[in-house]
């Protein structure tokens, strides 16, 4: 038995509904084996990981309250990335995003005002976006890579909030901790239950969900981005501008994720402080990647990479086992969803070999 | 003096894993193929290198090991690249933030452990000369071996047939295939020629600079030595130059911060960052210089056909 790859005429529909799922196996199998290797028995491990977290209803809401920024960025990323901009610095826009909403909601006169809340938005938002338009600009104007300015600028941005916080912005009555005061209250979302985190920030990733299918699956300019994306010779011939999906990627892409920085702090977190994400900008391009960079996609990416998230925690405190865990997942089941798409555009045959 | 012969000394110091893990990477872009994840190899490098150490193993094999472990990880980025030709940047992201996981669960437990740090070397009259001596002299053997490899990439990729080879599949793989050249093969050797040097890049970090295990302990540094790549228009010794820059810069900026100038440390830290940015933007402009060099295939999935 030999076996051949041919491309397959078009791409299968099949395949690509199964490629997460082939992936998502494969993770649990490997994910397996590298239990036993520790001497830890799979299934307490498995079970530890991936359904303890969603066994109680604090469990369904943290899931929930950490898919919602994966699946906020993701959306943002897949906008860009569809387009082939590469905005790798979703975190240094959450962070910007982060910061802008804390400082509105700290130092503005309107403390007790109901518009402190949308205009904490506002400003998350936009400070997203602007830290998104630096690369945007120095790509549209002056050819520089984004992916490496993105980056670098994610690391400016972790600078800065450290600065903040070790410095103008600590708390006076926070004993000398590395972080803010809390926001006012009517700088926070409601909560659903007293119980439990999950908040109403939820309704943004909804909506930001729907926007993002309408915008890439059924408005001109989205389908513009995306044939720059597929084809940059054909939309430069079409007239369709580099500099315009350059733009609208890393504007967006960055607003979201500046959004998902605002909804950390208006919501878990309440105040700033040196870490406010645990590297949702990064896990977020994996959930843009898992979704295939389809809106309703990136919902099921989401969910699973926040359950990776939540497993990690779960078992740190139960099992002993270390946090980085859920990154050695994260980084496993991109690698064997990006194998498995293989199939999607090649088939693997089985040729009989002639004995002589 | 003093201070310009120990800052000298520093910006050598601090530039030799920017050099491993740049002249690396410099050898895949060449063969066409772009891996985005010289931070996770370099992470990899760093643990594996502690780790060994810990275990009790010699220094050289103790660097072999991170030189090894960088090879064996990269081959996850080369299987998903070139065989099952997936987007590169995508399989090069996995692979930054696998290699961040793997080195978090190797290093563990070796937190805040000093390493015994490779010595600085002493010639005999050699070293004791004045100025030239600590300048040129003094430096631990890896320093010396990142100027080996920087003559060696040089040699390679310009005088021998094999690097004429991995150029021309860089420009054209599918000339190169036609002419007989095994395109994927030698993709798979640069792509772990690059896992090697950005191991060592990496072990470098771990057992000589810093020397002890932190967490994410490589701190952009693989993310700038993309930068580096792109600043050197691919020529080796542009590498090299770009690489003392930015040695020099975080030279300064540490300088800087121990002589309580009276700027906050976050700016200082941030300076390398944003300079790397600002050359970037700087090089972008001479789109001349940098096409002249350029690998035309860099990132583009290649298969054989017939």
């Amino acid at each position: 038995m030999l076996f051949k790859v041919e491309a397959r005429q078009e791409p299968s529909r099949k395949m690509a509904l199964a490629a997460p799922l082939i992936a998502t196996g494969l993770t649990v199998v490997i994910s397996s084996l590298f239990f036993l290797s520790l001497g830890l028995n799979p299934f307490v491990t498995l079970y530890t990981f991936f359904v303890q977290p969603l066994t109680t209803m604090n469990g369904i809401s943290e899931w929930l309250l950490k898919a919602s920024p994966l699946i906020l960025i993701a959306c943002g990323l897949a906008v860009a990335f569809r387009a082939n901009v590469w905005n790798i610095g979703a975190e240094g826009q959450l962070i910007m995003g982060a910061i802008a909403a804390a400082g509105v909601g700290l130092f503005s006169p309107f403390q007790e005002s109901i518009f402190l809340l949308p205009l904490m938005v506002v400003c998350g938002m936009l400070a997203g976006a602007a830290w998104a338009a630096i690369p945007a600009f120095l790509k549209a104007r002056m050819n520089t890579n984004e992916i490496l300015v993105t980056l670098m600028l994610t690391y400016v941005a972790t600078l800065i909030l450290s600065y903040l916080v070790h410095g103008p912005w600590r708390d006076p009555d926070g004993f000398n901790f590395p972080q803010t005061a809390l926001l006012p209250y009517a700088g926070m979302f409601e909560v659903f239950d007293y119980s439990y985190r999950l908040n109403t920030s939820i309704f943004f990733t909804v909506v930001a969900v729907i926007l993002a299918w309408l915008f890439m699956e059924r408005s001109f300019l989205g389908y513009k981005m995306a044939v720059g994306g597929v084809a940059p010779a054909a939309a430069r011939f079409a007239g369709f501008k580099s500099s315009s999906s350059i733009w609208v990627g890393l504007l967006v892409s960055g607003a979201t994720a500046g959004l998902a920085g605002m909804t950390e702090v208006s919501g878990p977190l309440g105040q700033l402080s040196s870490q406010i994400s645990p590297g949702y900008g990064f896990a977020a391009i994996i959930v843009a990647f898992i979704g295939r960079l389809n809106a309703f996609g990136i919902v099921l990416g989401g969910l699973l990479l926040s359950l990776l998230y939540l497993g990690g925690e779960t078992v740190q405190l139960s099992l002993g086992l270390p946090s980085s865990i859920a990154l050695i997942f994260q980084g496993m089941l991109l690698f064997f969803l990006l194998a498995s798409n293989f199939l999607i555009n090649f088939r693997i045959r089985a040729i009989a070999v002639r004995a002589h | 003096m003093e201070l310009f012969i120990s800052i000298f000394v520093a910006t050598i110091v601090a530039a030799t894993p920017l050099v491993f893990a740049a002249l690396g990477e410099l050898v895949v872009e060449k063969s066409g193929v772009l891996n985005l994840g010289i931070e996770g190899m370099m992470l990899v490098g760093a643990a594996f290198g502690v780790w060994a150490h810990f275990a009790g193993l010699s220094m050289p094999v103790a660097l072999l090991t991170a030189v090894l472990s960088g090879a064996v990880v990269s081959l996850l980025f080369g299987v998903l690249a070139l065989t099952f030709m997936t987007n590169q940047y995508a399989a090069g992201l996995a692979l930054a933030i696998f290699g961040t996981g793997v080195s978090a669960f190797v290093g563990r437990g070796f937190g805040s452990t000093p390493v015994e740090a490779i010595q600085p070397l002493h010639f005999p009259v050699l070293s004791d000369i004045p100025v030239i001596g600590p300048m040129l002299f003094q430096f631990d053997p890896l320093v010396y071996f990142s100027f080996v490899m920087f003559a060696l990439v040089t040699w390679f990729l310009y005088r021998t047939k094999a690097g004429l080879a991995l150029r021309a599949i860089g420009e054209s793989p599918d000339s190169a295939h036609a002419i007989g050249y095994p395109v994927i093969k030698i993709r798979y050797l640069a792509v772990m020629f690059g896992g090697a040097m950005a191991g060592l890049g990496g072990a470098y970090l771990s057992l000589v600079y810093t020397p002890l295990w932190v967490e994410n302990m490589t701190a952009g540094r693989g993310w700038i030595s993309l930068a580096l790549v792109v600043f050197a228009a691919w020529r080796p010794l542009r590498v090299m130059i770009g690489a003392w820059l930015f040695g020099g810069m975080t030279i300064l900026q540490l300088q800087g911060q121990a002589m309580g100038v009276s700027v906050p440390s976050e700016v200082l830290s941030a300076l390398p960052y944003l300079a790397t940015i600002v050359v970037l933007v700087l090089i972008s402009q001479n789109r001349k210089a940098m096409a002249l060099d350029f690998p035309v295939s860099l990132a583009q999935p290649f298969r054989p056909r017939g």
